[in-house]
């Protein structure tokens, strides 16, 4: 059948043999074999995150942030193999100086090397943002899942409480909270600050299962016998994960600002650990002429937080079904 | 006469809206034998959906309420057994096919995984390869070609056939008592149709589930029903089998149904509608809720006033809502020869 000639042949757009050839191959037996499969047009399945992947790749700013920030992330993650000083490494006979070969960010007035530090304060900083980004999104998802998904008297309940928590002043009640509760341990400010920015991630969330309780796979589901964990995790999580991993995102660089805030006015991560922040309170501490001392720690948190807000732009496009055009 | 799989007595669903209570199901009655397949004709809002969504307790609870009632199956009251119970006979023992498989079908999740889903919500301890080898024999079942490859896609590479005939091997992966088809193949088209019609017919017979037809194809009816229920403004006005409602209907209701479908054997110019537009359920008209649009009533006062009683006509299975349905006598559908009847 294949070998036969005659109108089929000249039907051939590709090369004769290859994939695109419109010549039918050996019949499948069973005569209901799809007209893509007896065509040999076959069509690579394609995931939803096969699409997400290949959306985010072609955004090239998204894609160079993420690579940007891994690098900054992972210089912080290997500081200790990285940063030629530990960061309390007193060095007597270079105080205060420039930056230079030896010391690429300068030393501090006590002769410790700006760049170790640096590097340190990048993996609490990080520390900090990414436990804030897990635990605010894990906070928010819940109580959001929960409102959303019971609707009436839960939802007004909860989403009154995210109202409380959003009039709340954050910066006051931090400062508050941070003096109260003693040395900041960076898990101890991750904590205090996720249970003070889960709001938003709530409302998102609330929002997308207010309108997926409606659709007609869950009522299937329900009907099917899916209880309401069951549909929550199974049916409505899986849809609602795009908005979730973009606010998660955003969360960690909001954090790291926080953090940085915090610690600069002297109620955050607890000194000699190094925190961003904390190194601009320092720096500032020293004068203007050494200027290096505050420069390059905020420079970082910049960049960090840029990176962070650039990847999150590109997740929410990428993670966006309904967007096929891909964006330069 | 065989004991029903599933009786509903006296049925009444409201819902509350802005504008008032909405008597959505009013006292409905029917019952469902073992193997039969019973269709539930009716126009929009009359009811059909309600009236089964309300025993799976699937209808949104506000704004709606059944407000009395029963529904027995296996001698249980559907209506007064705990969640944790109903959850348990649906999917399982009753299921559903929804009418829209565009939409039933979870995007974000594999065809394969929402069908070993039913099969694990009610059987855990299943093994995940047994799963997804039964997922794969269902599908093979409804006839989805190449079930291998399939099993394992999303939805949205599925055409809106297959994934109707995806719905349906998931309906009947428990092999359910009953099924409940809610407009099987209103969102396909008409060579969809017959073959999704051919499968549903096929699982029916593969593992004996009595099937409910929720409908407002007559041709489907014909098709696939063994007994009929019209219903109208939530209330049921004709039961009775299939010969009989289409060889001698004795509501008008049901007349005018089957007077509106286009005949394709005769030169006909204009289609006749049933005049008017179904009673606002909020308001319902006294009387006879057919009678504003009826062409037996002709204004008479007892259509007006005294609501009539389903009540036996002929033989005893045929039951009739009308005052005056003895005037219907000698009147036909057209469709005398239902499409496959005797079959």
């Amino acid at each position: 059948m294949s070998s036969e000639p005659g109108v089929r042949d000249q039907l051939t757009i590709g090369p004769p043999g290859s994939q695109y050839s419109m010549s039918p191959p050996e019949g499948p037996a069973d005569p209901s074999a799809e007209l893509t499969y007896q065509y040999g047009l076959e069509v690579e399945a394609r995931s939803q995150w096969a699409y997400a992947r290949r959306r985010f790749v072609r955004h090239r700013l998204a894609l160079g942030s993420l690579i940007v920030l891994l690098g900054i992330f992972g210089c912080g993650l290997f500081a200790n193999f990285i940063a030629p000083y530990t960061y309390q490494q007193i060095n007597l006979e270079s105080l205060s100086v420039a930056p230079s070969a030896k010391h690429p960010f300068g030393t501090d007035s006590a002769g410790r090397d700006s760049f170790s530090r640096v590097l340190y304060g990048i993996r609490t900083s990080a520390r900090v943002g990414v436990l804030v980004g897990i635990l605010s999104t894990l906070i928010g998802t819940i109580i959001g899942g929960f409102a959303g998904f019971y609707g009436g008297w839960i939802d007004n309940l909860l989403m009154r409480l995210t109202d409380l928590f959003l009039t709340l002043p954050l910066l006051a009640v931090l400062l508050v909270a941070a003096k109260y509760l003693g040395h900041s341990t960076p898990l101890k400010l991750a904590l205090l600050l996720a249970c003070l920015i889960w709001t938003q991630i709530a409302r998102i969330v609330r929002g997308s299962f207010l309108s997926l309780r409606e659709k007609e796979y869950v009522e299937a589901a329900r009907a099917a016998g899916a209880g309401d964990v069951r549909i929550m995790l199974r049916h409505m999580l899986p849809n609602t994960i795009g908005p979730i991993v973009v606010s998660a995102t955003l969360t960690i660089g909001t954090a790291i600002l926080l953090e940085a805030v915090l610690s600069f006015l002297g109620f955050g991560i607890e000194p000699p650990t190094p925190a961003l922040g904390g190194l601009l309170n320092e720096g500032q501490d020293q004068g203007i002429d050494k200027w290096w001392l505050v420069t390059f720690p905020g420079v970082v948190i910049v960049v960090i937080v840029l990176c962070i807000n650039f990847i999150g732009d590109g997740l929410r496009d990428a993670l966006d079904p309904t967007q096929r055009r891909v964006r330069a | 006469m065989p004991e029903p799989l599933l009786s509903i007595r006296d049925l009444v669903v409201e819902f509350t809206t802005e504008d008032g209570v909405v008597q959505a199901v009013d006292g409905i009655s029917y019952d469902l034998f073992p193997g039969e397949t019973l269709g539930i004709v009716g126009e929009s809002g009359s009811g059909k959906s309600v009236s089964t969504m309300s025993i799976l307790g699937l209808i949104p609870q506000p704004p709606g309420r059944v407000v009395r009632g029963e529904a027995l199956f296996n001698g249980k009251d559907l209506l007064k057994v705990s969640k944790k119970e109903l959850r348990r006979i649906r999917g399982n023992e009753l299921a559903m096919v929804f009418q829209d498989p565009m939409t039933s079908l979870n995007p974000v999740l594999k065809v394969g995984f929402q069908i070993g889903e039913a099969i694990k919500t009610h059987h855990p301890e299943t093994k995940d390869d047994a799963v997804k080898k039964r997922a794969v024999d269902l599908l093979k079942l409804v006839g989805v070609p190449n079930p291998e490859r399939r099993v394992d896609q999303y939805p949205h590479e599925f055409s809106g056939g297959m994934r109707q005939r995806a719905m349906i091997a998931m309906a009947v992966a428990n092999e359910p008592q009953v099924l409940i088809a809610d407009e099987p193949t209103t969102a396909l088209d008409v060579t969809i149709q017959a073959q999704i019609l051919e499968v549903l017919k096929k699982a029916q017979e593969e593992t004996h589930a009595a099937t409910i037809l929720i409908t407002h194809d007559l041709g489907l009816i014909a098709e696939l029903a063994d007994r009929v229920v019209v219903m109208y403004a939530g209330k049921v006005v004709e039961l009775s089998d299939v010969h009989t409602i289409f060889n001698s209907p004795r509501h008008p209701y049901t007349v005018g149904l089957m007077d509106s479908l286009p005949r394709l054997t005769a030169d006909e110019d204009w289609l006749r509608p049933i005049p008017g537009q179904p009673p606002s359920l909020i308001s319902r008209p006294p009387g006879c809720p057919f009678h504003p649009r009826c062409f037996l009533s002709q204004g008479r006062v007892r259509c007006r006033e005294e609501e009539p009683p389903l009540r036996p006509i002929g033989d005893s299975q045929h039951l009739t809502a009308c005052h005056f349905a003895e005037e219907l006598e000698g009147r036909t559908g057209h469709l005398v020869e239902p499409v496959g009847a005797g079959a």
